[in-house]
């Protein structure tokens, strides 16, 4: 190896960033309905998030953090935006069908209106930051 | 209501994705695949007896109603279709075990194979001309994935220009829909083919229809669209040849004649014309590659290309009968190149070369795949009993009562050609002495003997069981030809 750098500011910041970036990412993907943002940009969000940890604490570190194997996070994802799509057998309509309910005691946040469309953005996260990982990590282990 | 029409889509979408779960168990992983093809293959007929006893079947999905929302059509032809492909997947797969390594199968050969199988049932189900694009995408993405599986050198090198030649022609669809988009405002084809029908086809429609032709024409490898298909069907494992041969490039026929017989029909001097002669070409460069060569794979890899154009021909003509004798042929020849990719697999695996005059003698050791070889080349050149005849027939038949006597007399050479191109193979590999040195391997001679049977005994029920098949086809037809029908069931009005 070569010689350590000193790269105090670059650590000290990514612990800053990284939070704010993961923060803005769920941010994302909830304001998706009502808003600009979704499952789609907000998984690259997180997975950029991930790549900026990657790059600045190295490979073993990160992978102490967050033991996830990101390959496995693919199917997840399709296969929950599946079920989703699926549920609708269940209760007898065509596929893919969609519905909402209001909830008002949840704390925190009052009176909030809850899709399944989420659940099926919840699988597109995934799948997204599961790929994106998959390819980047998978090149930058090349040897 | 009916989710009927989406399972041949959701079972092999979903066995893909258990598959990537467990795809370093490879026992398990086989087993349940071969379950899986085979409880689809069940479920894809029950469908098939429903829409037949029933008419078509059309899901709204998401509730969302015709023109608004995605359309799944499977009607009696797209059914049809689904349950051939699904026939072709459960030999496959049965193949696969004996000709793909440890090492291929563990690295996802399972998830592409039924995501693949996913992008073609989605491609004949659907009824909305964008999402065609992506099932598309679906096929082709697995398709790259399965090309390259391995690694090898060559592969990479045909991977490259099959990726580039099929890129382009994605994004030339994805343009020529936005042309169609701005002009009639929808991309549901139902509706589509109302408008188009609204003003009869005028002002830019026929260009886009042309552009359109050639998008498929590059999915269906049509004269002078076909240059990439040969070498690059060949460089992938057998069982990866036998389903991109077998479904690949009819994908593209089946859009062509959904296409051409749904939304633009009203210049069918213009366009359809211009079919008869691109498959007269189409049959004529086919078979001269197909006898260019000593390599057994690009000759059956050829050969894909000839039956290309007999099924463009059908269409060109466009009449009721011509139109039968394309959907006729595009079912045998979905069967016959799959099992021709297999038997020719199973020979390069058992005598370990490609080269025709390295071989000779085959017959004396391994006598059922020869004879299996044997059936299938006659059924491929058309002779009567088996099931390229009555396509072809009916081809040439209504051939001659347009008066299309150029095309009719390509159709027969192009005929006899392709038979030399095959009994080549089975005088020069099969026949001759007997080489006392190879000792031939029959366990593994009987495991790839068993799929393809299987196939060989489907292919001539779709011969001699023509009694059965043929009016189902000839109702297609007719229903094909009167776009009224798929107009109204789909919009429901």
């Amino acid at each position: 190896m070569s010689m350590r750098t000193n790269d105090l500011i670059l650590r000290t910041t990514t612990i800053l960033i990284a939070f704010i970036l993961l923060a803005f990412s769920v941010y994302l993907f909830i304001a998706g309905h009502n808003a600009p943002g979704g499952g789609f940009i907000g998984g690259l969000m997180t997975a950029a998030a991930v790549v900026l940890m990657y790059m600045t604490y190295g490979f073993e570190s990160v992978k102490k953090i967050i033991p996830i194997n990101f390959r496995y996070l693919i199917p997840v994802g399709l296969l929950t935006a599946v079920l989703t799509g699926m549920g609708s057998f269940l209760y007898n309509e065509p596929f893919l069908s969609q519905t909402f309910a209001h909830f008002s005691h949840i704390p925190i946040l009052g009176e909030v209106e809850l899709a399944t469309a989420l659940l099926f953005d919840l699988g597109v996260y995934l799948t997204v930051v599961g790929i994106t990982l998959t390819i980047i990590l998978s090149i930058a282990n090349d040897q | 209501m009916s989710n009927l029409a989406v399972l041949p889509i959701l079972i092999p979408l979903l066995a893909g994705i258990f598959s990537a779960f467990i795809n370093k168990k490879t026992k398990m992983v086989r087993i349940f695949s071969i379950l899986v093809s085979i409880i689809n293959l069940i479920v894809v007929s029950y469908i098939g007896y429903t829409i037949f006893q029933n008419g078509s079947i059309i899901l709204e999905t998401g509730g969302w109603k015709a023109p608004y929302g995605i359309v799944l059509v499977a009607d009696m032809l797209s059914i049809l279709l689904v349950i051939t492909t699904n026939i072709i997947a459960v030999a496959c797969i049965f193949f696969a075990r004996k000709s793909l390594s440890q090492q291929q199968e563990s690295f996802y050969f399972y998830t592409f194979f039924f995501f693949l199988i996913t992008g073609v049932s989605g491609a004949f189900l659907t009824g909305d001309l964008f999402n065609l694009f992506v099932f598309f995408e679906v096929l082709l993405m697995s398709s790259y994935a399965l090309i390259v599986l391995g690694g090898g050198k060559i592969q990479l090198r045909e991977s490259i220009k099959y990726v580039l030649i099929n890129l382009f022609s994605s994004i030339l669809f994805v343009t020529v829909v936005s042309f169609l988009y701005s002009v009639v405002g929808t991309v549901n084809m139902a509706q589509i083919a109302e408008r188009v029908q609204e003003v009869e086809q005028k002002g830019i429609l026929t260009t886009i229809a042309i552009l359109l032709f050639f998008v498929f024409a590059t999915k269906a490898a049509v004269f002078p669209l076909y240059y990439w298909l040969p070498k690059s069907y060949i460089v992938p494992n057998p069982v990866v040849s036998a389903l991109f041969g077998a479904l690949l490039t009819k994908v593209g026929i089946y859009s062509i004649l959904r296409v051409f017989t749904t939304i633009f029909v009203y210049e069918i001097d213009i366009t359809h014309q211009f079919f008869l002669w691109l498959a007269a070409l189409t049959m004529i460069t086919g078979v001269i590659g197909a006898l260019s060569t000593n390599n057994i794979k690009l000759i059956i890899s050829y050969n894909i290309i000839p039956a290309v154009g007999f099924m463009l021909m059908g269409i060109g003509l466009y009449t009721e009968a011509s139109i039968s004798g394309s959907i006729y042929y595009l079912l045998h020849d979905m069967v016959v190149k799959g099992t021709l990719f297999l038997i020719v697999g199973a020979i390069v695996a058992l005598t370990g070369t490609s080269d025709l005059r390295k071989m000779g003698g085959l017959i004396h050791h391994y006598p059922v795949i020869g004879w299996l070889f044997f059936v299938a080349s006659l059924t491929l050149a058309g002779i009567p009993p088996f099931s390229g005849f009555i396509g072809k027939l009916l081809l040439l038949q209504e051939g001659l009562a347009q008066d299309q006597i150029a095309i009719v007399i390509i159709g027969l050479i192009t005929s006899l050609l392709i038979l030399f191109s095959m009994i080549r193979i089975f005088i020069q590999a099969f026949w001759g002495e007997k080489d006392d040195t190879i000792t031939p391997n029959r366990v593994k001679s009987r495991a790839y003997a068993w799929p393809i049977a299987f196939l060989v005994a489907f292919s001539v029920f779709l011969g001699v069981g023509a009694e059965y098949v043929y009016p189902m086809v000839e109702d297609i037809s007719a229903y094909l030809l009167d776009p009224s029908q798929y107009i109204d069931s789909v919009l429901k009005e």
